[in-house]
């Protein structure tokens, strides 16, 4: 049982987004928020991150938006450029879709393009992932797509501090990010930080500590992976647990750096396996690490499927808990080369 | 209340005064000149890119340019080079931009599709059909949010008219009352498609009808319609009113690309077209009204090839990007305390 004053130290997610908005709008007047149903009158956004944000700052800072996506990131496009920094909520990953040529084609390339002449310091904000029975168009994990462009930072969160912390980091961020926000997750607690918490982008996060094997993860299964290295250590298997934080541009040196000592890897996330960030993460792996591995890197992913709706479908869809162990026990069974 | 205009030319007509007409014909002329050396360039090999001529559409581009500050901004397309001559773009840089230049506007990384000069408010030249409308409304909405007077133009085809984002992009600056100017330059094709096989309704403006938004549709060709209807917008989008929905007809000469032979356009429009050619006509609007003599636009124009000579020898004499410039400019130097 905690006390009262522990209970006070602990935040949800929800709340971990919603405090990161709420410093940042309150240190700086140029961020503004945009998006569909996010002011008070509208209930505070679908997912409560907003609530009473347009009550205390007013509803042109807090902008609920026509259903619009492109209308809506295209509007922090152009007031980003005129000096902003606009947080655009976009409700769920698949709709990030219907904004895809503002995002792509103008977000993550206008300061290339532009010779650096311009800026585009927004910072998209949305919602997905398996297991709420949302199906094939509301829960799918798009990040490999937007790590595939140069310009875009894209970034996930596995905790309630790394929330706070990221958020305000990608909002005062001078380049575009998309920052993934888990729909199963959102109620779950982590100890909260300090005021004025800040992570930086671009660096990862060795959690946990391990000798044996590294599991390379983001987001939802970072917990999982904590649990199962927890599991582990009393079989005297020590396992290394790196959180990316950020996917693109991407930590490798924090990676290799960790399988550079434990000569093996597991790369986990909750996207289809093929052609995710996984991929590439083995690859980069691979390409500075081969000779030194004791055993191939293995990914763990969801299926190559669309989601499906039925529980049974779906749970066979997601990535599971378990096979993280299997990987983990399988790269230690493969005979060392050395 | 917003006046939803749906005939073409019901904008007054009435003649510029002759001071005013010279200012627009000064932009079209060095509009009109720059294309001609461009397409020679082109045509001759001593140039390499991607070309999108304006030539026909000078006047709607001049007529616009006259009314906006340095502080306005423009948002504009791969058919852009009218538009950021007409809003203050230096000839310097814009060539070396065509030549892939270091010393380029955009460092040689942008080219003619992406020209920008934030410095003239030059913010954005999209190469995506219908881009630059979602983007033209957030540099409006901070401008607005910032009570500052100045107004944003974002131009486009009559192509553009048909995809998504304009519908998107239309609501959402009406429903805001944003200081926001769509300026519609319908040439009649988008790309090689006749405007009446793409587009359902006869004016491109009628849609301005559907957002309660001003909607005016004009003869892009003529300099005091369209000069009317420019200051018109613009002085509804100072002030507060909100956007405008403005339509220029006009005609583009030179096909969609550069090398576009055009076999799609009917002879018998081609030579109507022509007959209406703006240049000439603004020309011979400028002698008689008294603003300049046959003397004067000849030393204009010398005066405007001149400085286009120094433009293309800048160009020619810069050096190429230094290859390291491959990884500079893709992301910023790092988060803002």
């Amino acid at each position: 049982m905690s006390t009262p004053a522990e209970k006070q130290q602990t935040i949800t997610f929800t709340e971990a987004f919603h405090r990161a908005l709420d410093e940042s709008m309150a240190a700086d007047p140029s961020v503004i928020l945009l998006g569909e149903d996010i002011g008070d009158r509208e209930g505070g956004g679908v997912f409560k991150v907003t609530k009473g944000l347009s009550t205390k700052y007013g509803d042109d800072r807090v902008r609920t938006t026509p259903i619009s996506e492109e209308a809506i990131v295209g509007a922090a496009v152009g007031a980003a450029l005129a000096g902003m920094r606009p947080v655009a909520e976009i409700m769920l990953m698949n709709f990030v879709t219907v904004a895809m040529d503002q995002i792509v084609n103008h977000a993550a390339k206008l300061r290339f393009m532009s010779g650096g002449q311009t800026s585009v310091p927004i910072t998209i904000r949305t919602r997905t992932g398996a297991g709420g029975g949302t199906a094939g168009q509301h829960s799918d994990m798009l990040e490999a797509w937007f790590a595939h462009v140069a310009g875009m930072k894209v970034v996930v969160p596995s905790s309630p501090a790394d929330a706070v912390g990221l958020l305000a980091s990608c909002i005062f961020d001078d380049d575009p990010c998309l920052f993934i926000e888990d729909s199963m997750t959102r109620a779950q607690t982590g100890p909260a930080p300090p005021p004025g918490h800040r992570v930086p982008l671009g660096k990862a996060n060795v959690v946990r500590a391990g000798s044996d094997v590294s599991v390379v993860s983001y987001g939802r299964p970072i917990r999982d992976a904590l649990a199962i290295a927890e599991r582990l250590a009393g079989e005297g298997i020590s396992v290394e647990v790196v959180d990316l934080r950020t996917i693109s541009p991407m930590d490798t040196d924090t990676v290799l750096k960790s399988v550079a000592k434990t000569r093996r890897a597991v790369v986990v996330h909750e996207a289809p396996r093929s052609f995710g960030v996984g991929a590439e993460v083995s690859a980069r792996i691979n390409e500075n690490l081969y000779g030194e591995l004791a055993a191939p890197v293995l990914r763990v992913a969801s299926r190559d499927v669309p989601v499906p709706f039925a529980k049974v479908l779906e749970q066979e869809f997601l990535y599971k808990p378990s096979a993280i162990e299997s990987a983990i026990r399988q790269t230690l069974s493969a005979k060392a080369r050395r | 209340m917003n006046t939803i205009t749906k005939e073409v030319n019901t904008i007054t007509k009435e003649a510029l005064p002759p001071a005013t007409l010279l200012a627009v014909y000064r932009k079209a002329l060095l509009i009109n000149l720059v294309d001609e050396r461009m397409r020679a360039l082109l045509s001759s090999g001593r140039m390499a890119a991607v070309y999108y001529s304006p030539r026909g559409q000078e006047i709607v581009a001049a007529a616009m340019g006259v009314h906006l500050e340095p502080s306005d901004y423009l948002v504009t397309m791969y058919r852009g080079i009218h538009d950021q001559l007409a809003k203050g773009m230096p000839l310097r840089q814009l060539c070396a931009e065509y030549y892939g230049k270091a010393t380029g506007t955009c460092k040689g990384k942008g080219g003619p599709m992406h020209i920008t000069y934030p410095a003239a408010g030059i913010m954005v030249t999209t190469g995506v059909v219908g881009g630059g409308l979602p983007i033209a409304n957030g540099l409006a909405l901070a401008a607005k949010l910032r009570n500052e007077r100045r107004v944003t133009v974002c131009t486009f085809g009559d192509g553009a008219s048909n995809i998504g984002a304009f519908h998107e992009s239309l609501n959402m600056a009406s429903l805001w009352k944003l200081p926001v100017i769509f300026l519609c330059q319908n040439n009649g094709y988008g790309e090689c498609t006749k405007y009446e096989k793409a587009t359902a309704v006869a004016h491109v403006a009628d849609r301005a009808a559907s957002y309660d938004m001003a909607g005016v549709s004009v003869d892009g060709n003529d300099p005091a319609s369209m000069w009317h209807a420019m200051r018109e917008a613009v002085q509804r989008a100072r002030g507060g009113g909100g956007p405008t929905l403005l339509e220029a007809n006009t005609f583009r000469f030179k096909g969609h690309y550069f090398g576009d032979p055009g076999a799609y356009i009917p002879k018998e429009e081609y030579a109507a077209a022509l007959a209406r050619d703006p240049m000439p006509a603004c020309r011979a609007a400028v002698l008689s009204s008294g603003a300049a003599t046959e003397a004067q636009l000849q030393t204009l124009a010398a005066e405007i090839n001149a400085d286009i000579d120094d433009a293309l020898k800048f160009a020619a004499d810069s050096p190429p990007p230094d290859p390291g410039e491959i990884d500079i400019d893709i992301y910023g130097i790092g988060a803002r305390a």
